[in-house]
């Protein structure tokens, strides 16, 4: 029997990430068919992302081993996506406790100290979850204390990282009602700061004037497919065509299978995020729930495209200047003897775009494009350092593309070195 | 009536603007399902309304689609505001 709970029930993510979303619904009093409907649909989401790990495992591979017969070295795809979808089939379980536990912490810091945020990017507490997990295995910590550090960290994360934004938050929205909490709030600090002392705030972005088609980017599994697809055909031009079609493609044409590739790679991902996207549908708004009955006066901590709106032309010059770091950096990483960090629309879209838009509120322009160059160095060089803390998670050909999954990581995985 | 909540990645903002939309809607007495979705998939996906912040209704809107645009993604009262004069008075 208790074989059968811990290893068959406990033991399988999909259950697991279900009893808690049962759990969730019943403390909310929902009705029998939510509750039924709520936990199938949650299972059905874990099923589904890891259904997509399959789709893009395979593409992920034959990037892989096209950069290296090209350059000689490793080139890794930075997607949060891909490499938690991965990683369920080593640390499932152990994720789905850490989010959850961690939600917990949350809710207590929120209640008991002054920081009284309350972390509600669902996907983004999965993803870290999952890198905590990963870490502190790959260092050789299991079972119920890597459950406990892993939960306590998270919790401590949501709570601390919203926090450290919300001065420069705060210039942005006009208001202290809401936070940011996204798991890229190192590259948005460091662009904050650099705006407030190089920056000059008279000149703002939204003075200047930038073309509106670059618009299409925000649609991120475009903005996926395309980058893959330029990616794969440039390396797969200088893979040349008898490596590929000999070895790889099995006849077919190297440019049309290159981009066949690109755009399976693209199609995982976005199967992945439609899982994601069920698994925290019911945990969140639970979460969300319990927090605001428990912890007076709770502030919000949102994903990071709430501050878009409030400056649209950083958006755009923040993305470029981020995107135009990454390029460079891919350059500058082997001088390092690091591995080579292929640059992706998605993540400097995103973060890139967000720390324009804090570069601007405390620098404009200058704070704008400063900032976000400095973003797009950091999510190119922390990435690649984090690798060998991952262990053998590590070897897949991708890697967490976000600035604090890089710094959290590789602070942890060195100091439990130390043991 | 069916409202569909759109952000670029369909994880993060839409899921938490469609929380505040359902509590919009059970305030205004708006009978009706409100669900989120990325940019892509919203437009192979049939709703009477489509909300989110303007950069993403300028991609959406066709001249058939009845959109919302949202500045203030998280102010409660915003939304409740632009139900109230697209659905209630529209």
């Amino acid at each position: 029997m208790l074989h059968l709970i811990m290893n068959d029930i406990l033991g399988t993510p999909a259950i697991l990430v279900g009893l808690f979303a049962l759990i969730g619904l019943l403390l909310q009093k929902k009705g029998i068919a939510d509750v039924v409907s709520g936990t199938l649909k949650t299972v059905m989401g874990f099923i589904i992302l890891s259904a997509g790990a399959t789709v893009l495992t395979g593409a992920l591979d034959l990037f892989g081993q096209m950069f290296e017969h090209a350059f000689h070295i490793k080139g890794i795809i930075p997607n949060n996506e891909a490499i938690v979808a991965l990683a369920q089939k080593t640390f499932g379980a152990e994720t789905a406790m850490i989010m959850v536990f961690g939600m917990v912490v949350n809710i207590i810091l929120a209640r008991f100290t002054k920081f009284k945020f309350i972390f509600l990017t669902g996907h983004h507490t999965m993803f870290m979850a999952c890198m905590l997990a990963a870490v502190l295995s790959a260092s050789g910590i299991e079972g119920v204390t890597l459950v406990i550090i892993g939960s306590i960290i998270l919790g401590a994360l949501m709570v601390f990282m919203p926090a450290l934004l919300q001065p420069y938050t705060r210039q942005i929205t006009g208001s202290d009602d809401v936070a940011i909490g996204h798991f890229g709030s190192i590259g948005y600090f460091v662009s904050g700061t650099i705006g407030k002392y190089f920056g000059n705030k008279e000149k703002s972005t939204e003075e200047i004037k930038v073309p509106k088609s670059l618009g299409f980017l925000r649609d991120s599994s475009v903005a996926l497919a395309l980058t893959m697809a330029l990616m794969f055909i440039v390396v797969a031009c200088f893979t040349g065509p008898t490596f590929i079609e000999e070895k790889l493609s099995g006849g077919t044409n190297f440019i049309v299978f290159s981009l066949t590739q690109a755009i399976t790679f693209a199609g995982g991902v976005f199967i992945v995020l439609a899982g994601v996207r069920m698994v925290i549908a019911e945990i969140v708004p639970a979460f969300k729930g319990i927090a605001d009955k428990v912890v007076p006066n709770a502030k919000p901590a949102l994903d990071c495209p709430i501050v878009f709106p409030f400056a649209p032309n950083a958006v755009i010059v923040g993305f470029l200047a981020s995107f135009v770091a990454g390029v460079i950096s891919m350059f500058l990483l082997p001088v390092f003897g690091l591995a080579v960090i292929v640059p992706g629309l998605v993540p400097h879209f995103f973060t890139g775009a967000a720390a324009g838009v804090f570069g601007n509120a405390t620098g404009g322009r200058r704070g704008a494009i400063l900032g976000s160059l400095a973003n797009g160095l950091i999510i190119s060089f922390l990435p690649a350092l984090l690798l060998p803390v991952l262990g053998s998670l590590g070897f897949n050909g991708t890697t967490f593309g976000d600035a604090d999954f890089g710094i959290v990581g590789i602070l942890l995985g060195n100091l439990l070195k130390l043991f | 009536m069916k409202i569909l909540v759109v952000c670029g990645n369909g994880l993060g903002s839409s899921f938490m603007m469609s929380l505040n939309v359902q509590k919009a809607m059970k305030e205004l007495n708006i009978e009706g399902t409100c669900s989120h979705t990325d940019l892509a998939s919203s437009k192979s996906e049939q709703a009477d309304y489509y909300i989110g912040s303007p950069e993403i209704m300028d991609q959406l809107n066709d001249g058939k689609r009845k959109v919302i645009s949202l500045v203030n993604m998280f102010s409660l009262d915003e939304i409740k505001k632009a139900l109230t004069t697209h659905i209630l008075e529209g």
